[in-house]
């Protein structure tokens, strides 16, 4: 699938990047509006796809050496710590904690263990989604 | 709207019971991948259509469409990708070790559905 | 409490028997269980005293307390009776066992855990007071001798007679169990105790007959009574040991146990007294009949158990007439409960020795065949006396103990026609003369056992070859005969100390087993029973003598006929008429399957929704139709019917795709900005998947589908979108509750610190789904890696089937 498509090549790498922070900014965003861990990770993994059609999959996989399968496992594992955290407090499983703070330059804002659960959401699609891809294309 | 959307989930359901009732492994799949769709409008027509707003509290609004099958279904939209991802996976496969993806054949014999 | 553990002892010792075989090699394995029954032996013998002066033990042991279900153990004169016997004899059968199984190549840690496993359930059976705690330990024991049976699991007829005898007795014992239920109901205990307290008004309830047959059944087909009895010969490919213990001592006689348990529950029916007495003599003639016939050792013994425990049964019958007379310690009914349980404990002493002898005869011959036999008497004179000893008691004659309850027997059987209910004065003669016929064919049969043995001219083949057993083998048989002559010069030592105690649970009219007035003696003066007694003893003789001329008689009957046949036509049919039900429907073929599930799954929800009159239809507070949503609406069904009559792989994809992209759009529509958003993202990468996955795949083909089986098809998926349509317009219709959604929207600020009510509902309120969501994500990614990359079957090495 090797391609010299310069303009191709080019406009992938910028809208790469566009996708990228948009999913970013929808996963943080997710828990006041439209947005979350599974459209966050969902939009992330379309951006390496395009990547990978742009370029291919040696290619993307020494720009970005990440490997998924570990993902799922980093994800999965915090989703369940972040819902197992609160029994070595004395509260029920799966509570969540949140609290408003003043940050410098962002202002107030909130900070929520919710957050990081979702994070191991995010994590586990990412890693899903391209282990599902990155497997059938390297097949043959 | 929820009469007309009532008949539309039946017209789903039925194009993907046919489909999975036949003998190509993609018919199958593409069946599976109907019913699950089927199935979201199902859950979502359930819960009323009639909400005016997103369920994102906003000031000022306070009839919302119901979040509850809405939650639902985003969790079902997610897993029947991963299902119909491992079947797709799961055919494409089987034909390269079967070299056919017609699923009496796979059994070796010609005499299904006697 | 401590009474109930008793029971347990053989269980939880058989836990360390493993561990021993495994470990001590050079002891055989035997010594260590002879511990086991020997101690409970000991125990049990601290009863005796206490029992016989009409004292009764109760200890309970919580099994299942919020169902009321106890083990409850009750000690009175019959339980300690059994128990005493399965100790006993378990200890002696043990012994024996240690000589005749070689430690060597036996497995002996199975074996001997099945038969502790045995002796637990049989104490449990005869001691337990609760009938559920009954129910559970009487199906163990079938399990137990099913699994003793099989020992030697690779030999053909083992296996089949394990198989018969548990198919039977397990039958049998589901029949028992509805008795019980119906007695349960009907007195609204399961106690046994309670029950019989009860019995006068227990006997006018309408299931009071359906319970009674029902508990006979059990019995019957334990005890191996006619037409039940046929497992009893196949059981014999167990090793001998185990039917010296199970098939002749113990677990035959469970259902003596309990036909002389609920006696007191079920005499007043003159359908008891006539079933057990009439079906224990029928057993009791044909069982001595066909001995005659058997060639194999132990068939002739299985066969005489059988009649044996026939007679043992008819007794039983016969005793349950006392509950119709007045003053019963002055009847001549009374001594047919005596001869019951004394036969009980003869029958246990001279067949168990028998058994041994006839193992010993296996053992050191390798035959059981008597027309091979022969001219034993000389080589082995110790097993001869044993073995003659035996068979003359089983014959019925003096000095031995079988004498004495023969007499007893002839006694209780020349007084029912005495009876005066029940149409017994003008039927009961057919008592004394069926038995008269019956102890003459028991007459042939122990001499045929013991003279074609031992007697009949030598066998040259094994004259060189063969030798007396040991010493060791020798132990248990002797003990039991001596008992046999010992009883015959005590037997009123042993009538009060554990028959008359005994009687008393069956027999509740007297005050104590010290009133029992019966006395046994040997020599009672010229009565019809000497007389009869002579009789049998003359013209059996006499066909003894002839039994070459008439034996090739039995042959004669045709094959055919036999209720062996019949059981095996049973079985046979059974299993080809079940697989051919099945296979009329279990097609081998995936559609078929999934077409049955789709059609059950309609029926059953439109039928429920019409019966159950759930189905309603309103226009209320629905929302309003716009333009955009018709044209949204027609784009699907375009996609729809695209997908589904599509040609070409690539226009099906491209149908799919584009029903999920609408379906996207009806989110954006109906406010769910967050689905809209997966939604559309979903279906770019699944697009793409299809399109990688299908790449390489060949042209749809058009495939030649059976007419039948199309309109079979279409069918069932437009009933499964009717019933979906159907479901989703009278959910839509009524709303019974409020949804919770109300709770969700005052405090997702409040309590969860969120704005997006879906996103929090996700992350927060249902976090579990989530959890477990990404749980099954992660297995199918795991999967889909595993699929791709370990190839387990190269391409090129072919199918794994050929």
């Amino acid at each position: 699938m090797k391609t010299n498509d310069m303009i191709i090549q080019f406009t992938a790498k910028i809208v790469f990047f566009i996708i990228f922070f948009f999913a970013i900014h929808i996963f943080l965003a997710g828990h006041y509006t439209p947005g979350g861990g599974f459209v966050g990770g969902l939009l992330a993994s379309s951006a390496i796809v395009l990547l990978v059609l742009a370029f291919d999959i040696k290619t993307v996989r020494t720009v970005i050496p990440v490997n998924y399968t570990t993902l799922i496992g980093i994800g999965l594992l915090l989703a369940l710590a972040t819902a197992a955290f609160p029994m070595f407090k004395g509260d029920p499983f799966f509570t969540h904690y949140f609290d408003y703070f003043t940050l410098p330059l962002i202002g107030k804002t909130s900070l929520h263990t919710a957050m990081l659960f979702d994070t191991g959401v995010f994590l586990v699609v990412v890693g899903v989604t391209m282990t599902i891809i990155q497997t059938i294309g390297e097949d043959e | 709207m929820e009469i007309i959307m009532a008949f539309v989930i039946g017209l789903l359901f039925t194009a993907a019971v046919y489909l999975m009732l036949s003998r190509s492994l993609l018919r199958i799949i593409i069946g599976t991948g109907l019913l699950s769709h089927g199935a979201h409008l199902l859950i979502l027509t359930m819960g009323g259509l009639d909400g005016k707003a997103p369920p994102v509290l906003t000031d000022g609004v306070t009839d919302f469409a119901d979040p509850l099958p809405q939650a639902l279904i985003l969790t079902a939209i997610v897993i029947s990708f991963g299902v119909t991802a491992f079947f797709l996976v799961l055919a494409y496969r089987s034909y390269q070790e079967l070299d056919t993806d017609d699923i009496s054949a796979m059994k070796g014999g010609s005499e299904d559905d006697e | 409490m401590t009474q109930v553990l008793f029971i347990f002892i053989p269980m939880l010792a058989a836990v360390f028997i493993p561990f021993l075989f495994k470990s001590i090699k050079n002891v055989h394995t035997g010594w260590f269980v002879l511990l086991v029954p020997a101690s409970l032996v000991i125990v049990y013998s601290t009863y005796i005293a206490d029992v016989a002066r009409g004292q009764v033990f109760t200890g309970s042991l919580e099994w299942i307390p919020s169902l009321g279900i106890n083990f409850v153990s009750y000690l009175d004169g019959l339980s300690l009776l059994f128990s005493l016997l399965i100790t006993g004899i378990g200890s002696l059968v043990v012994l024996y066992s240690i000589f005749y199984l070689d430690k060597k190549k036996e497995q002996l840690h199975n074996f001997y855990i099945y038969l502790l496993l045995f002796m637990c359930a049989m104490l449990g059976v005869v001691q337990s007071d609760h009938l559920i705690s009954l129910y559970f330990f009487w199906e163990l024991t079938s399990i137990s001798s099913f699994l003793l049976i099989g020992y030697w699991y690779n030999r053909d007829k083992s296996r089949f007679g394990a198989l018969k005898s548990m198919m039977i007795t397990v039958g049998g014992g589901l029949f028992m169990l509805g008795g019980f239920l119906l007695l349960g109901i009907m007195g609204d205990t399961f106690s046994i105790r309670e029950l019989i307290a009860q019995a006068p008004q227990l006997a006018s309830h309408d299931y009071f007959i359906w319970a009674l047959l029902l508990v006979l059944l059990g019995a019957f087909t334990k005890s191996a009574q006619f037409p039940f009895y046929i497992w009893l010969p196949d059981a014999m490919e167990a090793p001998t040991p185990v039917s010296a213990y199970l098939h002749s001592a113990t677990m035959v006689k469970a259902g003596i146990y309990l036909v002389a348990r609920f006696t007191p529950i079920f005499a007043l029916s003159e359908v008891w007294i006539w079933l057990v007495a009439g079906i224990g003599l029928l057993t009791l003639c044909w069982g001595s009949f066909f001995a005659v016939k058997q060639t194999d050792l132990k068939g002739i013994l299985a066969f005489s158990t059988v009649s044996q425990l026939g007679l043992i049964m008819s007794l039983l019958g016969a005793s349950a007439i006392t509950f119709h007379v007045d003053d019963v310690s002055n009847s001549i009914f009374r001594f047919a409960a005596f001869a019951a349980v004394f036969h009980l404990i003869n029958h246990a002493t001279f067949k168990g020795s028998l058994f041994m002898i006839a193992g010993i005869v296996d053992h050191e011959t390798g035959t059981r065949d008597i027309r091979k036999l022969g001219g034993l008497m000389s080589i082995m004179p110790l097993s001869f006396t044993v073995a003659a000893i035996g068979s003359f008691s089983m014959a019925g004659l003096p000095p031995f103990n079988g004498f004495l309850s023969k007499e007893m027997f002839l006694t209780a059987m020349l007084a029912i026609k005495e009876f005066e209910l029940f149409n017994f004065n003008t039927w009961g003669i057919l008592f004394p003369v069926l038995a008269f016929m019956a102890s003459v064919f028991t007459f042939v049969y122990s001499f045929y056992f013991v003279c074609h043995t031992f007697i009949k001219k030598r066998n040259e083949k094994y004259a060189d070859t063969v030798h007396e057993a040991p010493i060791g083998m020798l132990v248990s048989p002797i003990l039991l005969a001596s008992f046999v002559i010992l009883i015959f010069f005590i037997p009123n030592v042993i009538g009060d100390l554990f028959v008359k105690p005994a009687m008393l649970a069956f027999q509740p009219f007297y005050a104590s087993a010290a009133a029992i007035d019966i006395h046994v003696s040997a020599w009672h003066g010229f009565t019809p029973e000497l007389y009869l007694t002579l009789g049998i003893v003359g013209l059996g003789a006499l066909l003894f003598s002839t039994l070459k001329k008439w034996q090739p008689l039995y042959q004669l009957w045709p094959q055919k006929f036999t209720l062996n046949h019949a059981y095996d036509m049973m079985m046979i049919g059974l299993d080809t008429g079940m697989n051919q039900v099945s296979r009329s429907y279990m097609r081998d073929s995936m559609r078929q399957y999934l077409l049955y599930m789709f059609t059950a799954i309609s029926v059953i929800v439109i039928t429920t929704l019409f019966v159950t009159d759930a189905f309603s239809f309103s226009f209320e507070g629905t929302a309003p139709i716009r333009l955009y949503e018709i044209i949204l609406i027609i784009v699907l069904v375009i996609g729809v019917v695209t997908t589904l009559i599509a040609k070409s792989r690539l226009t099906a994809i491209i149908g799919l795709g584009s029903v999920g992209y609408t379906v996207a759009l009806f989110f954006v529509i109906f406010n769910a900005p967050d689905l809209a958003l997966t939604q559309l993202v979903i279906e770019t990468i699944s697009v793409a998947l299809f399109l990688l996955a299908f790449y390489h795949l060949p042209k749809l083909t058009k495939i030649n589908e059976r007419m039948r089986f199309q309109v079979n098809r279409a069918v069932v998926s437009l009933a499964v979108g009717a019933m979906v349509t159907l479901v989703a317009l009278s959910a839509q219709s009524q709303k019974l509750f409020p949804s919770i959604s109300k709770y969700y929207e005052e405090t997702v600020a409040t309590l969860a610190g969120g704005g997006n009510i879906v996103n929090v509902i996700l992350v927060d309120y249902r976090g579990f789904d989530t959890l477990f969501e990404i749980a099954v994500l992660s297995i199918a990614g795991i999967g889909i890696f595993a699929m791709i990359k370990l190839r387990l079957t190269r391409k090129g090495n072919g199918h794994e089937n050929k």
